[in-house]
């Protein structure tokens, strides 16, 4: 784990006995049986601990922490996975921050500092990332396009929509319906069709503001799948310790050791690339690269990890009943968000001019 | 956390920068330029050129071809921040270390920690100098992850020890002058029974042969010791105490052979320029062979990501005052990856790349499939690929003894 400065371990220490405590994996097995995208008290409960407002300007009600200290929070939620809009608002704040006006940002980031309003990014038109570009068009400030799927879609009111010509802001309302699409991770997601729907463009940033945007995407979704990884990996040794089979218990066997090993192996390389990608973040040096390296190696380090995760644990992991499978099915959910390991080897070899 | 070193006044770091700009502008000749040979450990020494010989003397007379070692001893006395303060500086100027090989590498900081004050007064002056060449007594032929089941006896003779047994894979130890050795000096424990000895290689009774490897060269031998008579003096540590040792100056290889590697493809060129050559590009700009296009990006994240963990694993041990768990995978990691882009280069270059020796092929395409085979070696020594997984799975991960 990187070295911490005093504020983030505090931060990380709260999150750890928060999540720990009152958000435990049985807590979203009861949100999922009652089919609720997630706990509104456990919501309350982050924003009031200020989690909602962590890299918001202190101008706009956030604490400005940063990315690294949001990254450290989002890693304990990962590890309990704890439903929440937490991550997609804070990449609508990001959004913001990158491309609003002094007006767009004075609106909207001091609710989504409080958690008062919810955003969430709405930018692929189809059913897999390939990049920043979209068919959604805008004529006279009414947006028109398809969003097949959009994560924490019904909790959002405000909508950071990728147009043909930018980045646009569009209130939940007029123009805007939901059809929800229920995907193997269980949670907040729909289709969102935006009919003539007012929107406001983000004019400020650079050229390249929906990809900036992308990869903030990128990276603090890899920071969710750190948490998960990491959980699974302790949860499979700790089982592997205790079960015994041939009057051994199954962590003396040396296949195993070696398979957990370069698994811890994975798990440690992919928690350099995606603390690199959060530091990176917050001290704006090469992101695009930082962005690819981090979510590659979560996708490819989750994957692994989650599909041993089941098999080390044998039939029982095969159980709804066990909680392992949550992980592989929420896994597979992200690694598909914002960018595959291929999309995201061709963007890098792309960024490196080859 | 800042260590006292990290908190010297910026200025100081500036004096000293200057201090390094003017010895290298003074000593370091123009025509050595970019000429470090790092393939001399395995290739042998060689004969020194006279500017050669100059370079390096300069280097030792200042202590900087060990820039943190203690001054007192003939190194450099360096903190952290000048040290690499001076390391920038070299590279600026072209210039490379003189001084290295397994004195410096391993020998050298083991017996700073557990040699006597004669020991080190003798010993660690020479290697601070590039004088004397070190090899590495350890493996036998029955002996190899399993190394404390070593046979090489050393009988107590009174004012001697009587050397008897077999080395083997003793890299360098054809152009050696001394030899750091485990030996057994009590065959009734395993661990306890294990010495660390000092022994010259032009002791009576040694003799090398030369072993050639997959890639042609003979960096290796094997050594036999016959009724070698070794004074007690040249015990380092106590009796018994040689498995401690021994380990600890294993640590100091593997961090060498993980951050060799690091180094080594730093310098390198990119694989992804090497390709654009061999492979041409299509009318976008991307690489013709797509397959190979996607393995090279990938190789290059992981290699990144390589470099970002054990750049992580300095600042854990820095913070935490100790060496880092993950310091552990680095090995694994880092030879893995080693190996990878050895094979990718082969491949880039097709036939080009498998060229064995003589016309047809330029001396880098020669050198990449010597390198290529050569690297090999790093997945087995300095303890294996297997024998690192079994160390991280009981002392990282906690997992029982299956043995
Ligand atoms: C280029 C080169 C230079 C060397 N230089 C030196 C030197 O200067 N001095 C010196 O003393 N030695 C040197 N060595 C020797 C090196 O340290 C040994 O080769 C190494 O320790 C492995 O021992 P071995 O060759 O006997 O293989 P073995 O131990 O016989 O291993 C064979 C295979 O079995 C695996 N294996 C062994 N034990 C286990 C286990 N418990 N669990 C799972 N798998 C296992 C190994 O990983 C390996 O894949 C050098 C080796 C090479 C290749």
């Amino acid at each position: 784990m990187a070295v911490l400065n005093e504020e983030q371990t505090m931060l990380r220490d709260m999150a750890q006995e928060w999540t720990k405590n009152e958000s435990p994996v049985k807590a979203w097995r009861k949100v999922r049986d009652g089919g609720k995208n997630y706990d509104p008290a456990a919501w309350d409960a982050m924003r009031e601990m200020g989690w909602t407002g962590v890299i918001i300007p202190e101008d706009f009600g956030g604490s400005d922490f940063g990315w690294m200290s949001l990254g450290l929070v989002v890693q304990e939620m990962g590890k309990t996975l704890t439903a929440s809009p937490l991550v997609a608002s804070a990449l609508a704040a990001g959004a913001i921050i990158l491309g609003g006006s002094q007006e767009q940002k004075g609106k909207y980031l001091p609710q989504l500092a409080s958690g008062d309003l919810v955003g969430t990014l709405a930018f692929d038109d189809a059913e897999r990332h390939t990049g920043a570009n979209s068919a959604t068009t805008v004529s006279g400030g009414k947006l028109t396009g398809t969003k097949p799927f959009v994560h924490e879609a019904d909790s959002a009111g405000l909508f950071v929509v990728l147009a043909s010509d930018g980045v646009y802001l569009v209130e939940k309302g007029e123009g805007v319906s939901l059809s929800k699409r229920s995907l193997t991770d269980q949670r907040d997601h729909a289709e969102v069709t935006f009919t003539n729907a007012p929107a406001d463009k983000l004019a400020g940033g650079d050229e390249d503001l929906a990809e900036a945007i992308l990869d903030r995407a990128r990276v603090l979704t890899g920071a969710e799948m750190l948490g998960m990884a990491q959980q699974v990996f302790d949860d499979t040794l700790d089982y592997l310790k205790q079960r015994t089979q041939f009057n051994q218990v199954l962590s003396s066997f040396q296949a195993l050791q070696h398979r957990m090993a370069d698994l811890y192996t994975e798990l440690e390389l992919m928690r350099s690339a995606v603390e690199a990608g959060l530091q990176a973040l917050d001290t704006s040096f090469k992101v695009p690269e930082a962005a690819c390296i981090a979510k590659a190696r979560a996708n490819d380090a989750l994957h692994v990890i989650s599909r041993q995760g089941i098999q080390l644990h044998g039939g029982i992991g095969m159980t709804d009943e066990y909680d392992v499978g949550f992980y592989l099915k929420r896994a597979r959910v992200l690694e598909a968000s914002w960018g595959n390991s291929g999309f995201l080897k061709d963007r890098y070899a792309k960024l490196g001019g080859y | 956390m800042a260590t006292v070193a990290d908190t010297r006044p910026e200025d100081d770091l500036d004096a000293f920068r200057g201090e390094v700009k003017q010895f290298l502008a003074a000593n370091f000749p123009e025509s050595l330029k970019g000429k470090g040979n790092a393939m001399r450990t395995v290739e042998g020494p060689g004969e020194e050129t006279a500017e050669e010989t100059s370079w390096r003397e300069a280097m030792g007379s200042k202590g900087w071809g060990t820039p943190t070692w203690p001054a007192e001893y003939g190194g450099g006395g360096l903190t952290r921040k000048q040290a690499k303060v001076l390391e920038q500086e070299m590279a600026m100027a072209g210039a490379w270390n003189p001084i290295g090989g397994m004195g410096v590498m391993m020998f050298g900081p083991t017996l700073l920690e557990f040699g006597s004050e004669a020991q080190k007064k003798e010993h660690i002056p020479p290697i601070t100098r590039g004088e004397i060449r070190w090899c590495q007594g350890y493996s036998e032929p029955n002996a190899g992850s399993d190394l404390a089941s070593l046979q090489t006896s050393a009988e107590d003779k009174g004012d001697h020890y009587l050397v008897n047994g077999q080395k083997t894979w003793t890299s360098g130890g054809q152009w050696a002058d001394k030899c750091f050795c485990l030996v057994r000096t009590d065959r009734s424990d395993k661990h306890r029974g294990i010495s660390f000895l000092l022994i010259d290689m032009d002791s009576p009774g040694v003799e090398v042969k030369p072993i050639t490897m997959i890639s042609g060269m003979s960096p290796f031998c094997e050594t036999f010791f016959t009724d070698v008579k070794v004074p007690k003096e040249n015990l380092v540590g106590e009796e018994g105490q040689g498995w401690t040792i021994g380990k600890r100056l294993l640590q100091h290889e593997r961090t060498n052979i993980s951050g060799g590697g690091a180094l080594a493809a730093l310098n390198a060129q990119p694989l992804s320029k090497i390709a654009e050559h061999y492979l041409g590009t299509d009318e976008n700009g991307k690489l013709a062979d797509s397959d190979l296009r996607g393995r090279i990006a990938e190789f290059e994240m992981a290699w990144n990501t390589f470099l970002l963990t054990a750049r992580r694993a300095m600042e854990e041990s820095k913070a935490a005052g100790g060496v880092s768990e993950i310091s552990s995978i680095l090995k694994n990691a880092g030879s893995r990856l080693g190996q990878q882009r050895a094979e990718m280069l082969i491949e880039i270059m097709g036939f080009k790349g498998l060229g064995w020796e003589g016309e047809g092929f330029s001396e880098k395409e020669l050198q990449s499939v010597r390198g290529w085979l050569f690297g090999k070696a790093t997945t087995i020594y300095g303890g294996s690929t297997e024998i690192q997984n079994n160390i991280i799975a009981k002392r990282i991960l906690g997992m029982l003894d299956h043995q």
